[in-house]
């Protein structure tokens, strides 16, 4: 009794809970023990390369493909056996909106609308036009960037509780991704739950509260951006009065001078340490600034040790 | 025609797609000219004397057979026999096979995007168009060859057999280049492809109505002109020039209609549509409709008319009787009377029919598999459908598309039938010989459902199905199969209807397969990965 209260008071926290999800094409592992939780009401960044597996995450969760390993469970449900109860309750844009050629765009909107069984008309008129969509058009006719607001459209005029976005705003001009911004914000001040895969980092950083890099079917980080940022390193640039031989310290790389200023990086859990040595230096001037979104990612494919990136490109059809 | 530049890289576009359909390209060339090449055996064996030959010439010359297999031209010496055994259905397959591989190369490739890339290339406009007539026109030369050689090579005449390779060749030719300028109207390929079709199934019909008729409408079919060449019976040369002039002035007009198009767009402007969708469309079986009930009118009109022309021919094959006493004398001598060649040959006409209406169904269960490889699949699983609701949608328009093909046929045979020979009895007869093949289309339609749902990466296959059936039905005595063979066409279990009383064993038999078929389909479509 009291750990199916435990369990359903976790259940309600977590909309998305996967542990150790192994998924195998073949012989080839498309994921590889990943982890990925996503709270209720939080709007959840999925970082990764091409190839790493967010989309074949993305199609574990919405119950397309089958997993090998590992535990999944959606807005307290299995993926697989639940799948249409599940359905109900959440909207998904994929990122390659593939359309019916003969069907216009307002007709599409609505056929998944009802299949989906949860069409708001406010919205959907207010979208259409947010997103400035001819809907009379035939869908053959729409440009990338049209397809792409039609699948954003039918996804974002419900009102499910979770949105399910795989990279959704591929094709997108800059002014529809302000739009797009805009609508993912309110969504956030519903209470909704957003889990979005993107490569756009500004728009993630703009977005997301927490975030999961993911490389090689496996989380590598997991968290707030602040987290990241802390756990991550400090990028320094410093003027000192005497010459400081930095080179060898421990947490500390890429040390360079440039323009009489020596700029390294340094672990956070070792600025302090290197401080110590910098200001018995004395120093003259001291710039810290904490990595960008784009240095951590980055940084997990610059790593020596992992599997060459072009291991991962040749695992395009499997993402 | 135009500057050379527009014709730049077409060379390597021929590379290219030789390289890419070496196999299915292959596969067609073999494939006719095995066919070819077994018939001729085949007949060489029916009739091992000239006196079989001659019982055999004054059998076939009935216009109920003629309205199938083309004119009756040499019909007491072998090669005569070889080319009217095979006859018009053989043609069909070779204008098929140019028809299928034009569209695959053009809007196909065209629609799928691939072709702007390659145009960004320094690659001429007509290039591709080009390129793909070349490959086409190679492959139809490759046909003609290869079975005039095996002609030569089975010690058949060699002007005979140039003939007959270069009539081969000639309707590859035309079919080539009309799908050519179909691919130039429509930014659809399954419009451009359509079309081509509906001139295909328009040459067979013409010359049908025409060799039964002995009148000129043949002359207006492309299958009418490889058939007035007279392969070995003194051939005459000059109907194949039309075919190949005819093939060169739509190749001109094809590059012309090119210069006045957009990549990407038809000669038809796309129109615009509803805002909103209509009410009834929501649910998978409404969308399903909604993609498809185009493509069921064009099958059910396209087989009704040939049941039109066909039910219409009952009459010749009766004034036909009428000049010959003797035949009249013959059939009742051997236990028959004349009304069982009117129903041999509504029984023939009910079996083209349904043979049409299975490649509608074929292609329509494939549309589950053509959807998910476009990704169309996935929006819609997404949402709160079942798989099993989607499957059920598609499949209940398949199904239920292919009896609408059937019925309406049949109805059109019926009373078409009825209406020449004044006899209402024949409505029901010819009703009942199409709706008869109704059980062996639902295997038709098992096969490729199971094929997407336990081997969706060779899906396709399931066309295999409508190829052995079409060997079966139409050379299947000539080809002298083992038995076996005839037994995996779903056909070849259907009763002939009204020459034989349908019996409730093969019906039960024929279910019990197809619901066999389709609960392994369904089981594996809902438990397999999508998309795969």
């Amino acid at each position: 009794m009291g750990a199916r209260q435990e369990d359903a008071a976790r259940m309600s926290e977590m909309a998305i809970e996967v542990d150790g999800l192994i998924k195998e094409f073949g012989s080839f592992r498309a994921l590889d023990g990943l982890d990925l939780h996503v709270r209720r009401g939080e709007v959840h960044g999925f970082l990764g390369p091409n190839g790493s597996g967010k989309s074949t995450t993305i199609r574990v969760l919405l119950g397309m493909l089958r997993h090998d390993g590992g535990s999944v469970r959606l807005l307290g449900g299995d993926p697989w056996d639940d799948a249409v109860e599940l359905h109900r309750r959440l909207a998904y844009v994929p990122g390659d909106v593939n359309l019916w050629p003969k069907l216009t765009g307002g007709e599409i909107i609505d056929l998944l609308g009802r299949l989906r069984g949860d069409l708001d008309e406010d919205r959907r008129r207010d979208l259409v036009e947010r997103f400035e969509l001819d809907p009379t058009k035939k869908a053959r006719t729409y440009s990338k960037g049209n397809r792409q607001k039609v699948g954003l459209v039918a996804a974002l005029a419900s009102r499910t509780e979770l949105l399910v976005l795989d990279e959704p705003t591929s094709g997108l001009d800059p002014l529809m991704e302000s739009v797009f911004q805009d609508c993912i914000k309110e969504a956030r001040h519903e209470g909704r739950t957003v889990l979005l895969s993107s490569h756009i980092l500004a728009e993630v950083e703009a977005l997301c509260e927490r975030v999961s890099i993911i490389r090689s079917g496996r989380t590598v980080e997991s968290g707030t951006l602040d987290d990241l940022r802390r756990t991550s390193h400090t990028s320094v640039s410093v003027r000192t009065e005497r010459e400081v031989d930095l080179s060898g310290f421990d947490g500390v790389r890429e040390v360079r001078t440039e323009h009489g200023h020596l700029r390294f990086e340094v672990d956070n859990a070792r600025l302090s340490a290197a401080l110590d040595v910098l200001t018995d230096g004395g120093v003259l001037s001291l710039t810290c600034s904490p990595p960008t979104l784009e240095e951590l990612f980055l940084r997990h494919y610059d790593e020596p040790g992992h599997v060459p990136a072009g291991a991962a490109d040749s695992t395009d059809t499997a993402s | 025609m135009s500057r050379p530049s527009h014709h730049a890289g077409t060379f390597g576009l021929v590379l290219a797609g030789l390289r890419r359909d070496r196999v299915r390209i292959g596969m067609w060339v073999a494939g006719i000219t095995a066919m070819v090449g077994v018939s001729a055996q085949s007949v060489q064996t029916l009739f091992p004397t000239q006196a079989d030959l001659d019982a055999a010439a004054a059998s076939s010359d009935n216009p109920a057979i003629v309205a199938f297999q083309g004119p009756a031209y040499g019909l007491d010496t072998v090669g005569g026999q070889v080319a009217f055994q095979i006859g018009a259905p053989g043609l069909v397959l070779v204008g098929l096979m140019a028809l299928l591989q034009t569209g695959r190369l053009t809007r196909t490739e065209e629609e799928a995007g691939r072709l702007e890339l390659v145009r960004s290339l320094p690659v001429g406009r007509h290039a591709p168009t080009l390129a793909a007539g070349i490959l086409v026109g190679a492959m139809c030369a490759a046909v003609g060859l290869l079975t005039t050689l095996a002609l030569v090579a089975l010690d058949l005449p060699v002007a005979g057999s140039i003939c007959f390779g270069l009539g081969y060749a000639a309707v590859g030719a035309v079919f080539m280049a009309i799908t050519l300028v179909t691919a130039q109207i429509s930014e659809n390929p399954r419009v451009a492809n359509g079309l081509a079709g509906l001139v295909l199934g328009a040459s067979f019909i013409l010359r049908a109505v025409g060799d039964a008729g002995e009148n000129a409408l043949s002359w207006l079919s492309p299958i009418g002109w490889s058939q007035q060449a007279r392969p070995f019976a003194d051939e005459r040369w000059w109907p194949l020039l039309i075919s190949f002039g005819v093939a060169s002035v739509l190749l001109v007009v094809a590059t012309k209609l090119e210069d006045h198009r957009d990549l990407g767009a038809g000669l038809l402007a796309p129109k615009a549509g509803p805002a909103r969708a209509a009410p009834r469309l929501s649910s998978p079986f409404a969308l399903a409709l909604r993609l498809q009930r185009g493509s069921v009118a064009a099958w059910a009109g396209g087989t009704a008319a040939l049941a039109l022309v066909y039910g219409g021919l009952t009459s010749a094959i009766e004034s036909f009787i009428d000049d010959n006493p003797q035949l009249e004398d013959f059939f009742t001598q051997s236990g028959g009377d004349v009304a069982d060649i009117t129903s041999s040959y509504l029984a023939t006409s009910a079996q083209v029919t349904a043979l049409i209406g299975s490649g509608y169904v074929i292609q329509s269960v494939l549309r589950l598999r053509s959807e998910e490889t476009r990704e169309r699949t996935e929006p819609v699983l997404a949402t709160a459908t079942s798989r099993w609701r989607y499957w059920l949608g598609h499949l209940t328009v398949a199904v239920g598309g292919a009896l609408v093909v059937l019925v309406a046929s049949g109805l059109v045979l019926g009373i078409s039938a009825a209406a020449v020979m004044g006899d209402v009895s024949l409505v029901a007869d010819g009703f009942a010989a199409v709706v008869a093949y109704f059980p062996a289309v639902l295997v038709m339609a098992g096969v490729p459902a199971l094929t997407v749902g336990l081997f969706p990466k060779y899906a396709a296959a399931a066309w295999g199905l409508l190829l052995v059936t079409f060997v079966v039905s139409f050379f299947g005595t000539l080809l002298d199969l083992p038995g076996w063979v005839l037994a995996i066409s779903p056909f070849d279990h259907v009763a002939l209807v009204p020459v034989e009383q349908l019996s409730l064993g093969p019906v039960v038999a024929l279910c019990v397969v197809a619901a066999v078929l389709f609960v392994v389909g369904a089981a594996s479509y809902r438990r397999r990965d999508i998309p795969v």
